[in-house]
């Protein structure tokens, strides 16, 4: 179990080695950095003075290095519109996103997995369908075309919440539930298809034979076993919450970390698209970590690996 | 499930084999519509794209002049849709055979060398896989500014880890079985055995792969040229005409409305082909 | 005297495998200093139960693995290193028969096409050369041209196997490794890809290395035969003289318990203990675990190949002993 533990935190470690190298190259193929952090009217001499003090003169691995130094001690440079340090702008920003995207997960999780083992228990029912139909609409319909289109009737048409803004919490329910309908669907699909796969296993059906009440094959026998895959699939969906936010955010007027990220990325300010692309990358390891720690809990086939190393 | 509905699914299955599903028979005719707009898109708009009619602005649809309705500088909205339809398919379908050329490519090279190469391309495989692409793509907007080309470019960067995956299983398993292994001791370079043997027996399964990176990549387009950080004025795309018609939302939701559609039923069609040709073409795809 | 075609001297190949998802890694003896020499026109037929090596030895003297000691020559010189152009146009002169014909073949393509890719690959003849040396290559296989247009899903096991002959013969090739290629094959259906196999053999002067586990199929084509134990030959031989005088205990056993026209099966020789297993080799003789006749000596000292009259070689305490106690 030790080794499978420190496998999984060494690629957690790796891709965020990987993300910084991804940054680094980026920053470097697309111009001088020392213009790039302080802006085109910076003094040359303190140009001159940004160089030397960030070793951009020395070679580029040495520089490459000193990189990930800066990043470690959390200089991530400062933003270009107000100069102000990144990280304080986008840290200020993580509470309104999670005030969107916390309880979309939730809703998303409590609509979409007990719609999925439903579906999957009344296989070929009319929720069955309905739920599968909804699946795939959640795949198809982008999220900014159903922000618009709950735009247009709950706002424009009904004139019931309002369309954007962060005023009040009837501010929120539209962005929520933008984020919730798509995620949820996507569960939905996901979780039926565990579940059918579960109990497509002959020890279901053994179980059943045996004289085991339905319901407590279910419970005892199915759940558990259909909740691994689930588990990855809701890790993936805490790792991508703030890119999640990025469209809703964006059409909802919502001051969120995407939000930000998309008036960063349009002024090309580098320091923040920096600080988020990091950011990002942190949440995305950190839940597959989580994941990664839970399936060892939640799969016997790997507690039973685990023991023999 | 009782002795009669059994029977009941079998039959209807061996009836329904041969003939192609009406819903893909659509998906289909659908596809094949979009690919001669786009082809033809100049053609058989009836005004330039950019072409103004002050005269007609925020026409509603369903008027004589404009079908679909203008903008508010009395734009038509069927030939911006025509025109969006051919840059948003141009940039799918170049996305798309990039990233499954790169991909398949990779994945081949992993395959083929083993040991550090093979390693090096399964860490940026997990690397893409574990990075949600949006904030990727929205980095190097921000770094490179913004081009078709580039553009392009980006969105071929998108799923090529699934076509990696793919082919570096098959082309081992290729290996490892029979006719590569065969092929290889006939004296064949390596080149001739990936692309003349191994290549055409694992297409199949690379062509729904397609199918499934194909309207991701249309949706990532979409998205980012809503947010104004994709394709720019005064080019058009789908998505771009969303987020233009989101302004008028209010007075004009048919600026919107018929691009919204437009991606969501080209997406449809296509993951409705993939579904259709993964079932035939490779039960072993879950 | 000719001079061999191929020469194989003491090669010997180890593989690492781990036991288990975290295991350590165990070197695995594959093959174990192995040394043959083929004449040309002659075929050498290689024996033995499965992991005792012979494949390993097939692909190696074919060059598609190297040695990690050792050296095979082909018409008296060192085998070219794998993957280079000079590899790959030697494959020209040298092919292999596989045991699964079906997998050998690619199956989306026409088997005519198959036949001619050697061709193509080595840059034969013109287009219409090729074309005609496919139908020639079908008929020499006892097949017709209309099988050409087939793809191998559609052939009997019989008839891939030969359509696997005739691409392997396609550049007329002097010697041909033929690993197991009936053993996929029906009983009915062994003989007569045999039999064509030697009518070829003949015809065209091959020189064959035939690996199979099977001693009847083996006799019927082998002038030579060897016998693998483990990674090692333990016997080598003429075949008639060895069929008819097993001289060490393992291929006493293998000819006993392979019925054979003229002799009675009645005393047969059952082994005990466990079938060989490479990653964990005895000590001493690799067979003395389960040798009916074996001593004390043969669980120390590794018996070493020795000549003991005639052309056979045997790698045994017991023979080579009282071989050594009749020269005296």
């Amino acid at each position: 179990m030790g080794r499978y533990f420190a496998i999984r935190i060494g690629r957690a470690a790796l891709t965020i080695v990987l993300v910084v190298t991804f940054a680094f190259i980026v920053l470097r193929l697309s111009g001088d950095p020392a213009l790039m952090i302080l802006g085109p009217e910076a003094p040359p001499e303190v140009l001159a003075a940004f160089r030397k003090a960030w070793g951009l003169d020395d070679p580029i691995w040495a520089q490459y290095f000193d990189y990930f130094g800066a990043i470690a001690k959390g200089e991530l440079g400062r933003s270009m519109r107000d100069g102000r340090p990144a990280i304080e702008l986008v840290l200020e920003r993580i509470p309104a996103t999670l005030a969107l995207t916390l309880p979309a997960f939730a809703f998303k999780v409590a609509l979409g997995i007990p719609a999925g083992i439903y579906a999957a228990l009344h296989r070929g029912s009319a929720i069955d369908r309905a739920v599968m139909m909804t699946a795939v609409a959640g795949f198809t319909v982008p999220s900014f075309v159903l922000a618009l289109l709950l735009v247009l009737v709950f706002a424009v048409q009904l004139g019931w919440l309002p369309s954007g803004g962060q005023d009040s919490w009837r501010h929120a329910i539209l962005p929520i539930a933008t984020l919730s309908l798509g995620g949820a669907a996507v569960l939905a699909r996901f979780t039926r298809s565990a579940m059918l796969e579960v109990l497509g296993q002959p020890y279901i059906r053994t179980a059943s034979a045996k004289g085991v009440p339905w319901r407590k094959v279910v419970t005892s026998h199915a759940l558990p076993n259909a909740a691994i895959p689930t588990v990855t699939i809701l890790g993936f969906m805490v790792g991508t919450l703030i890119a999640g936010a990025v469209v809703v955010e964006s059409v909802f007027a919502w001051p969120g970390v995407g939000r930000l990220l998309v008036v960063a990325v349009a002024n090309r300010d580098l320091a923040v698209v920096q600080c988020i692309l990091l950011l990002v990358a942190m949440t995305m390891v950190t839940s597959n970590l989580i994941v990664d720690f839970l399936y060892g809990f939640l799969d016997p086939r790997l507690r039973a690996k685990g023991a023999h190393a | 499930m009782t002795d009669a509905t059994l029977k009941d699914t079998s039959i209807r299955r061996r009836i329904s084999l041969p003939a192609i599903p009406v819903s893909v028979a659509l998906a289909i005719s659908w596809i094949v519509g979009m690919l001669l707009i786009a082809a033809f898109a100049e053609k058989i708009a009836p005004y330039g794209f950019t072409q103004l009619d002050l005269r007609n602005r925020l026409a509603a649809p369903g008027n004589a002049a404009h079908w679909l309705g203008t903008d508010e500088l009395g734009r038509d909205i069927l030939s911006r849709l025509l025109v969006s339809i051919r840059i948003s398919l141009l940039i799918a379908f170049g996305a798309t055979a990039i990233s499954a050329i790169v991909g398949t490519t990779l994945g081949f090279l992993a395959a083929h060398f083993r040991g550090a190469v093979e390693q090096l391309v399964l860490m940026l495989t997990d690397f893409q896989a574990s990075m949600p692409f949006l904030i990727m793509a929205l980095a190097v907007l921000a770094f490179f500014g913004n081009s078709l080309p580039l553009l392009i470019g980006l969105m071929g960067l998108f799923g090529w880890e699934r076509y990696a995956r793919i082919a570096r299983g098959l082309a081992i398993s290729a290996n490892a079985q029979g006719y590569a292994a065969a092929i290889r001791q006939l004296g064949a370079t390596p080149s001739r055995i990936y692309l003349r043997h191994i290549l055409p027996n694992i297409a199949s399964t690379l062509i729904v792969s397609t199918t499934l990176v194909f309207p991701e990549v249309i949706l990532m387009e979409s998205g980012l040229s809503f947010l104004g950080l994709g394709v720019q004025p005064p080019m058009t795309s789908l998505g771009n005409m969303v987020g233009y018609g989101r302004e008028y939302l209010t007075r004009a939701p048919w600026i919107m409305l018929a691009p919204a559609a437009t991606i969501v039923v080209t997406t449809l069609a296509v993951s409705v082909i993939g579904d259709w040709l993964r079932d035939r073409l490779d039960p072993t795809l879950q | 005297m000719s001079p061999p075609l191929v020469e194989v001297s003491a090669i010997s190949r180890s593989y690492a495998m781990r036991s288990g998802m975290f295991g350590r890694s165990a070197a695995v003896h594959a093959v174990d200093g192995v040394s043959l020499a083929i004449a040309k026109g002659e075929t050498l037929g290689l024996v033995g139960e499965s992991g005792s090596g012979k494949s390993t030895t097939g692909r190696i003297v074919l060059g598609l693995e190297s040695p990690d000691r050792g050296e095979v020559r082909f018409q008296g010189k060192p085998m070219a290193a794998a993957e280079t152009a000079a590899w790959r146009a030697q494959r020209a002169r040298m092919q292999m028969i596989f045991q699964d014909p079906l997998g050998a073949l690619d199956r989306r393509l026409p088997v005519a096409t198959q036949i001619r890719e050697p061709l193509d690959i080595h840059g034969l003849g013109t287009s219409a050369e090729r074309e005609e040396r496919v139908r020639e290559l079908l008929r020499a296989v006892e097949l017709t041209p209309a099988h050409g247009g087939r793809y191998p899903g559609a052939l009997s096991g019989g008839q891939r196997q030969r359509i696997v002959l005739a691409r392997a013969l396609a550049t007329e090739p002097d010697f041909l490794v033929c690993d197991e290629p009936v053993s996929a094959l029906d009983v009915s259906i062994q003989a007569q890809v045999v039999n064509l196999l030697a009518d070829l053999q003949a015809r065209l002067s091959l020189t064959l290395l035939f690996i199979s586990h099977d001693l009847r199929v083996v006799r019927q084509i082998s002038n030579v035969v060897a016998v693998m134990y483990l990674g090692r030959i333990v016997e080598i031989g003429s075949a008639d003289d060895l069929f008819a005088r097993p001289a060490h205990p393992y291929t006493q056993a293998l000819v006993s318990a392979s019925p054979a026209s003229g002799r009675r099966s009645a005393g047969r020789i059952v082994l005990s203990g466990d079938p060989p297993n490479p990653a964990a080799r005895p000590n001493g003789c690799a067979f003395h675990p389960r040798c009916p006749r074996a001593i004390a000596r043969c669980a120390s000292e590794v018996p070493t190949l020795a000549a003991v009259g005639g052309n056979r070689q045997v790698a045994c305490h017991l023979v080579t002993g009282a071989a050594t106690r009749d020269a005296a």
